[in-house]
């Protein structure tokens, strides 16, 4: 048991270097630096910026070391929670996400929560009542939730709430709250936005779960132990719950180390079109105008959340898999 | 049955049927079987794999799978007071049938590596098998199922008691087996090819536990088999069956010293003797197991059997004939044909 | 065992014993008859893929500010005699009284009749013989005046040809991208299960370090590193890397499975114990028994390879135009203002879905048919 600990420790570990490392090569590749991007972008508006003004620049943010210099001065930095400034916005990177990161984490978190509360009893349902009406209904949903990309889901959501009932679905808050200090008003106020997004953004991810429920429980049935358990006389809604129900949540339950990946990923898109205030939209823009800090932060952050989250998922798996916890595995 | 036995049957199956319908076509795994159990005894139902033995066991508590029913016959138990009631008439998750499941029938199942959960510790299943039919508390529950365990001969039972069926061994785990076939105390005991997926000396072991329960417990046992070697040495009588159909029946010293069907006759030439000569084939049935969706016309065996006789036994079903007192078989050797 | 001792094997299973494992596949596929559908649909999209030049009636590229959003026309089958005789009303220019834009609308009053195999823009059919024949067209002015099936975007120029073309581009783009994915992942995969030890445990690792991250970010850091100044095709093979960079691990996966699984098959411990070479095991034995797992996780992976591209394309860091493809295409619809004025714009959505429905359908349907004894 405390081996299995340990090599999922050191695996996150790994991973969490190599995002970093990641990370810091994606933002690196486009030729051309912030700089470069800048000083067109400010031609483009009519104020030109001699070359001793990008020079300057240049060595205010360091551009002009070595690539390795420039990653071990950033993760230095990281590692205090220095993600250093915003090229663009010439802020703090840190401040410039803000709330925004834990939006996202809200929003994935919460989508996670909802796949599962709904991908686990329509699971059981479909495999107990195999072809039956609900079974084929979930099952179109769930092609429908595997078939339609999230981004054209979300478009399509936003286009039947304009056409049909007048009401923009985008954002998380209301004009009003937006800008306000956090209240409980403003925590009302985003509950009331949350329950859209989520559910676009876990359709497809309840799609998967229940077609992994669905096929692990109806292999499951089939065993001997549920013969058994039955010809011991208990009545049949609990030989179902208890038994295989409970061995067909463990392929269940490891899926979550690539849910979460998943969700956050689909967040991001989901944010970019129905405008929600999570680094989403952040991430695109600072990736169009190559804003290294901020997108390598933004990816970083994201990535490290993901891992700790599926580090967590795996000592909950190994919790209620008692074969791990036996060393068997 | 011609002539009144003396024993009242536990349980007496008449003319069970119990049919699957598949898209491809309907199997009728079982086809009209009948016997009797009586109590103390150990009934021997024996036949190759796919002749309907386990389907009836299945049968008898009603723990069919989809897309099988019963179609016919009856099954009828002898409870505890005497009163006699026809399982096949009750409903499937019913409380009488359930409170029958394991309080009045024990079941144990032919695949010990897979026959307990390994999500839940043998303790915990033990103890829900207990209570669901005595409503005794957890803690004498438990000693409860401490007692069985050792009962069974499971060595440092109140260790075992909280360990994952996957830390015991095949012999272990099917001695759990019948600790929980056992949990409610139940008169009559189903064991469903107990000893196939056991090494010889385990085989060996369970037998004999079986046979001491019996003993001690005053047990009615069903074994299925299709070893006829544990039908010797285990049975007082014998079904033979041949694609869900029962070909001949009686006591097992008839059954092995006289025995009349051709079928029952293969099968014993087919046991190893290890008083052959050296280098002596070991003798088979001929043919093999026709496809279920493609019985046969007529006799089930005719196309196997050494003894067809051509015109009759692929034309007509044999009735079953009462050779004997106590011995039946179900050949046109012996009988004529049914209408 | 001879048949002559088995009278009662019925027709069926003698085919079924000596039938080959091609053909017990097919049988099984068969049976799937949402898997025999959609095999038939996907089929019919690389159709148009090949003949998109052929089936487009608008040059691509021609736009007209004043053809803006033309919402779809459909075409009139029979003359108000009831002959059978296709035609299109003519579009009229038409000021707003109020606004004074000019907008295009019908005019009834002239009828342009639409002919099969007719001329329009030139092009060079399956890229090597130049014609300018198209399967619709219409007679006296060119198509892309009054010919609207489904509305212009607002350029004016007509999305049906364009989706048709986007057609090429997003499927092209699928298939090159599983054929990368799939060197990676058979090379990886066949390397991990055959060799096993230490190998299997880093390429196992790298995988699993891969899964474990958010993939849609990285790709997006990835395609933002495309320079705006590379050509369409430049563009179009970095995208495609960047695409089946994140498919390889799946794929690397369900090989070495299957060459896990295998390698403990009494048939190949068989083969090797009959003295067959280790290439004529991995080839003869091997291979076509995992050949058809492979082609069913193909069939799986491309849709993700088409989702990706499309969510790309629409974020506006895959294609760009002049590029088409169905994500390009959906860029245009991307704000509500837009799809108020011109909810047309969405109907790039239908084939995104369609094909990727039917994907998944006949995946679903050939992992099923490839383990024919299971």
């Amino acid at each position: 048991m405390l081996s299995y600990l340990l090599r999922r420790l050191g695996l996150a570990a790994i991973t969490i270097w190599a995002i970093t490392l990641v990370t810091f090569v994606i933002i690196q590749l486009p030729p051309g630096d912030f700089v470069d991007a800048y000083v067109a972008q400010a031609s483009a508006m009519g104020t030109a910026i001699s070359a001793e003004e990008a020079h300057a620049l240049r060595l205010l943010y360091g551009l002009d070391q070595p690539l390795w210099v420039q990653y071990v001065k950033w993760l230095g930095l990281v590692a205090h929670g220095e993600f250093g400034q915003s090229f663009e916005y010439g802020r703090p990177v840190s401040e410039v996400i803000g709330d925004r990161i834990w939006l996202t984490v809200a929003l994935s978190l919460g989508s996670i929560l909802v796949t599962w509360g709904l991908a686990l009893p329509i699971g059981i349902y479909s495999a107990v009542r195999q072809y039956s009406f609900g079974d084929y209904l979930f099952t179109f949903i769930g092609f429908v939730g595997l078939a339609v990309p999230s981004f054209l889901l979300a478009l399509i959501i936003m286009y039947v709430g304009f056409r049909y009932f007048g009401m923009n679905v985008g954002g998380l808050f209301s004009s009003e709250q937006a800008l306000a200090p956090w209240s409980w008003a403003k925590l009302w106020d985003l509950m009331g936005h949350l329950p859209l997004p989520i559910l676009v953004l876990s359709l497809p991810g309840i799609a998967q779960l229940v077609r992994i429920m669905r096929a692990n429980l109806l292999d499951e049935l089939r065993k001997p132990y549920v013969v058994t358990a039955r010809a011991r006389g208990l009545a049949e809604r609990r030989v179902i719950l208890k038994y295989p129900v409970r061995a067909a949540l463990n392929p269940f339950a490891s899926t979550i180390g690539y849910l979460l990946p998943f969700t956050v990923s689909g967040s991001i898109i989901v944010s970019v079109v129905l405008s929600l205030p999570t680094v989403g939209p952040l991430l695109l823009r600072s990736l169009i105008s190559q804003d290294m800090l901020l997108g390598s932060t933004i990816i970083l952050l994201l990535g490290i959340l993901t891992v700790i989250g599926t580090l967590l998922s795996d000592f909950l798996l190994m919790w209620i898999d008692p074969r791990i916890r036996h060393g068997q595995h | 049955m011609a002539e009144p036995l003396k024993v009242e049957p536990i349980l007496s199956v008449r003319d069970l049927r119990t049919h699957f319908f598949a898209s491809e076509g309907v199997v009728r795994a079982v086809d009209g079987t009948s016997f009797d159990l009586e109590p103390g005894r150990t009934l021997g139902i024996v036949g190759e794999s796919g002749c309907g033995k386990s389907v009836t066991a299945r049968s008898i508590l009603r723990i069919v799978d989809q897309p099988g029913r019963i179609v016919g016959g009856e099954i009828l138990l002898r409870q505890a007071g005497g009163q006699v009631v026809d399982l096949v008439t009750l409903p499937v998750d019913g409380k009488a049938m359930r409170s029958i499941r394991g309080g009045e029938i024990g079941l144990v199942f032919q695949e010990p590596m897979s026959s307990l959960s390994a999500y839940h510790t043998i303790g915990n299943q033990l103890i829900e098998a207990i209570r669901l039919h005595s409503g005794l508390s957890k803690q004498a529950a438990r000693a409860r199922a401490i007692e069985l365990l050792a009962l069974v001969g499971i060595p440092r039972p109140d260790q075992r008691v909280d360990s994952y069926s996957f830390e015991l061994s095949g012999g272990l785990r099917q001695r759990v087996m019948v600790a929980l076939a056992l949990a409610a105390e139940p008169r009559i005991l189903i064991a469903d090819e107990p000893t196939t997926a056991l090494d010889v000396t385990t085989q060996a072991q369970i037998l004999e536990l079986l046979r001491r329960l019996q003993q001690e417990r005053g047990l009615a046992v069903i074994l299925i088999t299709h070893d006829m070697g544990v039908i010797a040495e285990m049975a007082d009588d014998v079904v033979v069956m041949y694609l869900g159909h029962e070909v001949e029946k009686g006591p097992v010293d008839t059954i092995f010293h006289a025995p009349s069907h051709p079928y029952t006759r293969a099968l014993l030439r087919s046991i190893p003797n290890v008083l052959a000569k050296p280098r002596e084939r070991l003798a088979t049935i001929a043919g093999s197991i026709p496809h279920p969706y493609a019985r046969p016309p007529g006799c089930p065996f005719h196309p196997r059997c050494p003894e067809a006789m051509p015109g009759v036994c692929d034309k007509g079903f044999p009735e079953e004939t009462q050779i004997a007192d106590r011995h039946a078989v179900a050949c046109f050797l012996y009988g004529r044909e049914t209408a | 065992m001879s048949d002559a001792t088995l009278p009662f094997v019925t027709e069926a299973e003698n085919r079924v014993a000596v039938a080959t494992q091609r053909q017990l596949i097919w049988w099984r596929f068969r049976r799937h008859k949402l898997a025999m559908v959609s095999g038939v649909i996907v089929v019919l999209f690389y159709l148009v893929a090949i003949f998109a030049d052929f089936l487009a009636y608008a040059a691509p590229f021609e736009t007209q500010a004043s053809r803006s959003y033309i919402p779809p026309q459909g075409i009139h089958f029979f003359t108000p005699d009831g002959s059978l005789e296709p035609y299109v009303y003519a579009m009229k220019g038409k000021r707003d009284p109020k606004t004074f834009k000019l907008a295009y609308v019908p005019d009834p009053s002239t009828i342009r009749p639409v002919r099969l195999f007719a001329h329009g823009y030139a092009y060079n059919f399956l890229g090597l013989i130049p014609t300018d024949r198209h399967l619709l067209g219409v007679d006296g002015g060119k198509p892309e005046e009054v010919l609207f099936l489904l509305g212009t975007d607002q350029l004016g120029r007509d999305l049906f040809s364009r989706l048709v073309l986007a057609t090429r581009t997003s499927l092209t783009i699928g298939l090159v991208g599983v054929s990368l994915s799939l060197m990676l992942g058979v090379l990886l995969g066949g390397i991990s299960g055959l060799y096993g030890g230490w190998v299997d445990t880093v390429i196992q690792r790298v995988i699993e370090i891969l899964r474990s991250v958010p993939t849609i970010p990285l790709w997006m850091g990835l395609a933002a590193a495309v320079p705006a100044s590379w050509p369409p095709q430049k563009v179009y093979f970095a995208i495609t890397i960047i695409i089946s960079l994140i498919g390889w691990t799946e794929l690397a996966r369900v090989v070495r499975g299957r060459f896990l699984a295998l390698r403990e098959e009494d048939f190949i411990t068989a083969a090797e114990l009959c003295g067959a070479s280790r290439l004529r095991i991995i080839f003869r034995h091997m291979v076509p028994s995992f050949l058809s797992h492979i082609i069913a996780a193909i069939s799986l992976a491309l849709p993700a390879m088409i989702i990706s591209e499309t969510t790309l394309s629409f974020l506006g860091l895959g294609l760009r135009p002049p590029a088409i493809s169905w994500g390009v295409l959906l860029q245009d619809a991307q704000n509500l203002q837009t799809l108020g004025l011109a909810p047309w714009l969405l109907v790039a959505a239908v084939p995104v879905i369609v094909v990727i429905l039917a994907f998944n359908f006949l995946g679903d349907g050939l992992r099923d048919a490839a383990d024919p004894y299971g």
